[in-house]
């Protein structure tokens, strides 16, 4: 079995008296796709800067291709693509020259960034802005040259902070692509994101994190069946009907009450249809799906990931 | 061969000047040629008429020229370690890109400096060339008062940096300009002999690095005697860069190593 590329052992990092990542344990293996999936304040992006040795470690062992980030953060980040949360461009420079400057960041030779530039461009469907300041792009022409700037160098593993929040769908089923493609080519992800649907589409496996700490960890179909039933049975009610918690109680193994509807976890749903319809309260809508990854995370955090 | 991180910092600056370098150019070369008319030659023209010439040994023109590269050197190092540097921290943010790839805090600091110096060394290149152009001094002359120009600007470089660097927001810029460089401007020795000013501001010149660029170019400049033995200038220039320097690179890891 290959050295897990990144592996970490009570991983801790605070800022002053706040604890943002507390004791974490992880490994990442080579070529997986490892999602941290959490609520925002859950210590992911925290967790994702100490990885791209550019936050230090506060406690904890951290090691990223066998390497120390604290004594060997450069030879780290020459291996690494790194997406951040934040479009990190430099805004006085136009799209082609943020490659190249980049490029330069990690000492290539120009003739090779050159080459590389025309594909990254290609990749990211800016060949007609090249010689555009970054400034006006749109904010999924910036997160895709931001993705691929992060590839200048070849990367073995990227880190993707929340790679695909503010995209129109088009835009984020064009990048999972682009994502696969890369998996394919075997590099590792590492992505973090607050969309189930993205989690359960790129991960291989992931972490749950909340407040700083790891509550369960796994395989998006193994969480589902560890932590979910089959099915979710979503009723709606009309505005002026109090359907208390306990008027629901029987119909399903275990109920969620939202503030705009409430989730039966069943592993039968018809069975909960059946059993619904003798109930006396009036119903707006109802509807039957499987069990997501959002059902594992209200399970194990208590809250909505939209916050 | 690997290329210093810090070059290749210095890099990035020089290409994102290659997209302003005209308006630069233009405002560099025109500082010395207005200052000089306007100063040198219109003003310069009344202190000779009134006896300022023998006063000052030189006709005015001659007098304030280096007083002035001095300070356009102070201006240049002022401008490129405010905004620079905040916005690499904070607007712009292009320190926190770079540092996601192997360039370290370290090399973004001697970097910064490094391009410092280059747009330094440029708008002393200029402005003695206009001064070469007034007829104030001789070509080789001018050569010669490059050196304690730049290190001027330099001695300025470090301490502002430094403030720069843990700027919260850009009150600060400006307060620097109003308290801090026009002040320093007008009362280190720039347009007259610090002897003319209140007894008590005199010291107070004494502890400003203008000052000692004005006395080290002027000196060289007009081959004249400066007021301290040069070495005790160039000490006090040298001191101001490297403390700055240092404390900016504190102030950098700090706020960028978090």
């Amino acid at each position: 079995m290959a050295e897990p590329l990144v592996r970490a052992a009570d991983l801790t990092k605070r800022f002053g008296d706040f604890t943002a990542v507390d004791s974490v344990d992880f490994t990442v293996e080579p070529g997986e796709v490892f999602g941290f999936l959490g609520p925002n304040g859950a210590g992911k992006s925290s967790t994702m800067k100490m990885i791209g040795a550019v936050s230090p470690v506060t406690e904890g062992l951290l090691t990223v291709f066998g390497l120390d980030p604290a004594t060997d953060g450069a030879a780290i980040r020459a291996r690494l693509g790194s997406v951040p949360q934040e479009n990190l461009l430099d805004t006085e420079l136009t799209v082609f020259e943020n490659l190249f400057i980049y490029g330069r960041y990690f000492d290539l030779p120009k003739a090779v960034i050159r080459e590389r530039i025309e594909e990254l461009l290609a990749f990211a469907h800016l060949e007609d802005r090249a010689e555009d300041l970054v400034d006006p792009l749109s904010g999924g022409m910036k997160r895709r040259l931001t993705i691929a700037r992060s590839l200048i160098n070849q990367p073995e593993l990227i880190l993707l902070d929340e790679p695909t929040t503010g995209l129109d769908p088009q835009a984020r089923h064009a990048l999972w692509d682009r994502l696969y493609r890369l998996k394919r080519q075997g590099v590792t992800l590492i992505v973090t994101t607050h969309y189930m649907d993205e989690a359960e589409q790129l991960c291989d496996r992931l972490v749950v994190m909340d407040n700083g700490q790891i509550v369960a960890e796994g395989s998006p179909r193994s969480l589902i069946e560890r932590f979910a039933t089959r099915d979710v049975v979503e009723l709606r009610f009309p505005v002026d009907a109090e359907v208390a918690e306990r008027d629901l109680a029987g119909l399903a193994q275990r109920i969620e009450s939202l503030p705009d509807r409430s989730l039966l976890y069943t592993d039968n749903a018809d069975d909960t249809l059946v059993r619904l319809t003798e109930r006396p309260f009036p119903i707006e809508s109802t509807l039957v799906r499987r069990s997501t990854l959002e059902d594992v995370f209200l399970r194990l955090t208590g809250r909505s990931l939209i916050d | 061969m690997a290329t210093s991180g810090s070059l290749l910092f210095v890099e990035r600056s020089a290409r994102v000047y290659r997209r302003t370098w005209r308006g630069s150019v233009i405002s560099t070369f025109m500082n010395p040629v207005l200052y000089l008319l306007a100063m040198g030659l219109g003003l310069g023209s009344l202190v000779d008429d009134g006896g300022g010439t023998t006063q000052l040994d030189f006709d005015y023109l001659t007098f304030l020229a280096p007083g002035l590269l001095a300070a356009a050197t102070m201006m240049t190092a002022a401008g490129e370690s405010l905004y620079p540097v905040m916005a690499g921290m904070k607007w712009n943010k292009y320190y926190h890109d770079a540092l996601a790839t192997p360039i370290s805090i370290r090399n973004l600091v001697v970097g910064h400096f490094g391009w410092v110096a280059i747009r330094i060394l440029f708008t002393a290149v200029v402005f003695t060339g206009v001064m070469v152009a007034f007829g104030t001094i001789s070509p080789a002359t001018a050569l010669l008062v490059l050196p304690p120009s730049v290190l001027g600007g330099m001695a300025f470089a470090g301490p502002i940096s430094a403030y720069a660097a843990q700027l919260e927001n850009e009150t600060g810029l400006s307060s620097l300009f109003r308290f801090v460089i026009t002040p320093l401007f007008l009362f280190s020795g720039t347009f007259f002999p610090i002897e003319q000013l209140p007894d008590w501001m005199v010291p107070v010149a004494y502890v400003t690095p203008l000052w000692h660029a004005v006395e080290t170019t002027r000196g060289l400049a007009l081959g004249i005697e400066t007021a301290w033995a040069p070495a005790l200038h160039y000490a006090v220039l040298i001191v101001f860069l490297v403390v700055g320097a240092i404390i900016a690179d504190r102030l950098f890891h700090r706020r960028l190593h978090v």
